[in-house]
């Protein structure tokens, strides 16, 4: 059992917890991921690290609410216990040697971006972040990351704060103004980190995804997680979750994520008291 | 004394009502059944049998004990050498093994030393505890990973001579393949869990949420304080056919299938919040016993045709007669000698599986006919899901943490045959980490040889 330390609402439906996990908190590193079960009835979910306080013994995890296993999470409270936490899974993102980076970050997406914007401001690399999401309110960690980078960009769908419109737009008007970016990382929504990649390939700039398929074990084992790269099979668990956004096949992707929408519906009509 | 040529037969479900239930499959003996069948046993001056076994039961003893109707005493003759006997009683391939050495088995069927194990097993489990003998603990800590059987076998024998033992697994669940592979209908969850208590009440230890090689390092539990590590973490990588279509939804590894309905419990689904998908047809490529567990879950879960594809013929299927014939009696359909070319899709979803016929020719390194492609044979058969059950690989994540463990081409640890010693100091390994994916039984023997080869190594280091 696994200990809910704090709890907050950060945006409309967006959760931050802090759960203490001394043994994950000791070894996590920036781009890796846990996997949660919130019950005994509950799916294993895996959450990529939003931030991890060594000497506290905690990981931060942040989770819009878009499921079953999400909903079931956010009605938890501090003192509460989450079943089963496990991890760091994954490999840490290669950050080394980078000195202009573009972080770019989308809705939730925003969340395990921030342990690589430390990371790298912490190592004194000159990071610019792009943040966007639907509307202002949805905007999380916008304090945190403007201490730990040099600028941050906004868009918002509806205008609502910064530039009206997609993150790329702004990506591509600051890569056009000469930054000479030497690496891009971009984490949020599939077709977001398709277009960006899209994008960072006429400029020839080395960009990083984080991929969150699918998964049962974390571990290498259901090999549910199969992503193609480069034309190669991996496993998202094991070989990433970061990829090289210029080989991912996202379109592979975005189907896959669309595996299990009808059972998605049977078990939000239960939770309703429709169906069965 | 008569001695039947036949064995006493096993009450079993009938195949039309179990065909839609998980509840186990074969009912076991009574105790009349047992007896009788006990007293086929001609006690044998020098038995076979016992060679026949990984971890040596004394058969003749245990079987004789039965015939008595002295039940607790046959359990415990099995448990001084195998403290799963619930487990191997239903899923050791006794026809290669015990049995298969029964001096009745020449002109008749041999005893059914299996039936017998697992009567014996189930007949006491529900008994109060007898005069248990708490092991006297040295206070020295070794450390298992993985809780699968070869880990399991370890941390039994390791507790019994006295160590600290700490099993680590990276489930929620302890039981490795026993909880997550093979399905309720023929090794129910409850049977492992008893199994697993007695570990508990001699003491052992179970971390579940673990992952060895992520969240702990081998080489750190060496450095805090343990004395020597067993590493015994299974086949986990699943094996895949390098075939057009392969990501298509609606394919899937036999692992992540039988996790989905076994660990997960989706044929429970939506009171498990772990879905599987259900399909009116199913192809499962393979024909090994997880072949057969797939096949047989996709059948409970509804659908209408299910078809287990294989290369080669009946004869060379790895899967356990007893299963295949129970696959068959379900109305699972065999498409034997034929092999699949790729996997059609539409919309992103699996539509056919293409295949091609095949007929055998020479033997190979296996020894097994070599399949051949039968030119013009291709053909297509309708499919919603295609499960891919033709192996699995050593899981290398621990092996990639850990420095100094060497491993072979396919990805097994390297171990010295007897003790199971890797290539690093104080650590050992066992069952399908080292084999590849094998049996239940291989894996809790290869436990026990590296148990007594730690207890070896430790007690001259004092």
């Amino acid at each position: 059992m696994f200990e809910i330390m704090d709890k907050k609402k950060i945006g409309p439906e967006i959760v931050q917890m802090v759960i203490k996990a001394p043994l994950i908190a000791k070894k996590a590193m920036p781009g890796q991921f846990i996997m949660l079960r919130v019950d005994e009835h509950g799916e294993r979910i895996p959450l990529t690290i939003a931030g991890y306080d060594r000497a506290a013994g905690s990981i931060t995890i942040i989770f819009q609410v878009v499921g079953y296993t999400t909903n079931d999470l956010a009605q938890l409270d501090p003192g509460d216990h989450i079943k089963d936490f496990a991890g760091p899974l994954g490999m840490p993102s290669k950050l080394e040697g980078y000195s202009r980076v573009l972080c770019v970050g989308g809705g939730v997406g925003i969340a395990p971006l921030f342990p690589q914007i430390k990371y790298l401001n912490d190592k004194d690399a000159f990071v610019d972040v792009i943040i966007g999401a639907r509307s202002a309110e949805c905007l999380i960690l916008r304090d945190e990351i403007s201490k730990s980078s040099s600028n941050v960009y906004i868009a918002t769908d509806d205008g609502s704060l910064g530039h009206k419109g997609f993150v790329t737009d702004v990506a591509k008007d600051l890569i056009e103004k000469g930054n000479n970016y030497d690496l891009v990382i971009a984490i949020g929504p599939l077709v977001m980190m398709k277009a960006v990649s899209q994008l960072t390939k006429e400029y020839d700039i080395h960009t990083i995804v984080s991929m969150n398929p699918i998964m049962v074990d974390g571990t290498g084992m259901c090999g549910g997680c199969r992503v193609t790269v480069g034309g190669e099979t991996l496993y998202a668990c094991v070989d990433g979750p970061e990829f090289d956004g210029h080989l991912v096949d996202f379109d592979e992707a975005i189907r896959r994520q669309q595996m299990y929408k009808k059972e998605e519906q049977i078990e939000h009509d239960c939770k309703v008291g429709r169906g069965r | 004394m008569s001695i039947g040529s036949k064995k006493t037969p096993m009450r079993v479900q009938d195949p039309q009502i179990r065909k839609n239930n998980f509840q186990e499959v074969s009912l076991g003996y009574t105790l009349e059944e047992a007896i009788k069948e006990a007293k086929r046993c001609i006690q044998c001056k020098k038995p076979r049998c016992v060679g026949g076994c990984p971890v040596n039961i004394n058969i003749p003893k245990f079987i004789d004990h039965i015939a008595k109707g002295e039940i607790e005493k046959a359990a415990s003759v099995i448990k001084e050498t195998n403290n799963l006997p619930a487990v191997c009683g239903r899923v050791c391939p006794q026809e290669e093994q015990c049995e298969a050495r029964c001096i009745l088995g020449i002109k008749g069927e041999p005893v059914a030393i299996g039936r017998l194990e697992r009567f014996a097993a189930d007949y006491t489990m529900n008994l109060p505890e007898g005069d248990f003998v708490d092991p006297i603990s040295n206070g020295i800590k070794v450390g298992v990973v993985g809780s699968g059987p070869a880990s399991l076998a370890a941390a039994t024998d390791l507790a019994k001579y006295g160590y600290e033992v700490h099993v680590f697994e990276a489930f929620h669940e302890p039981g490795g393949v026993l909880i997550y592979g093979i399905p309720e209908f023929r090794l129910p969850k409850g049977m492992v869990k008893k199994e697993i208590d007695g570990l508990k009440k001699l003491g052992v230890q179970i971390h579940t949420n673990i992952i060895i090689g992520k969240t702990i390092t081998v080489d750190e539990l060496l450095k805090e304080g343990y004395k020597a590590v067993f590493i015994g973490s299974g086949a986990g990588l699943p094996r895949f056919m390098n075939i057009p279509g392969e990501n298509l939804n609606g394919v899937y590894s036999a692992n992540e299938y039988l996790t989905r309905i076994n660990l997960m419990g989706a044929y429970e689904f939506p009171v498990n919040h772990t879905p599987v998908k259900t399909g009116q047809r199913i192809a499962v490529v393979g024909g090994g016993n997880v072949a057969m567990d797939a096949a047989r879950c996709a059948l409970r879960l509804g659908a209408q045709e299910v078809r287990i594809v294989y290369r080669r013929s009946h004869e060379e299927m790895p899967a356990r007669r007893e299963e295949v014939h129970h696959a068959g009696e379900e109305g699972i359909v065999f498409d034997i000698l034929t092999n699949p070319v790729e996997i059609i899709g539409e919309d992103g979803w699996v539509k056919g599986l293409r295949c091609v016929r095949m007929e055998l020719g020479e033997p190979d390194a296996s020894g097994r006919r070599r399949p051949e492609a039968i030119q013009g044979s291709e053909f297509t058969m309708e499919t919603d899901i295609v499960i891919i059950a033709i192996g699995t690989s050593p899981n290398p994540l621990i092996t990639a943490a850990t420095k100094g463990l060497d491993v072979n081409d396919w990805g097994g640890i390297i171990v010295e045959g007897e003790t199971g010693a890797t290539t690093r100091e104080m650590v050992y390994a066992g069952g399908d980490a080292v084999t590849g994916s094998a049996t239940v039984i291989l894996a809790m023997g290869a436990g026990k040889k590296a148990a007594a080869a730690i207890h070896k190594r430790l007690s001259e280091n004092n």
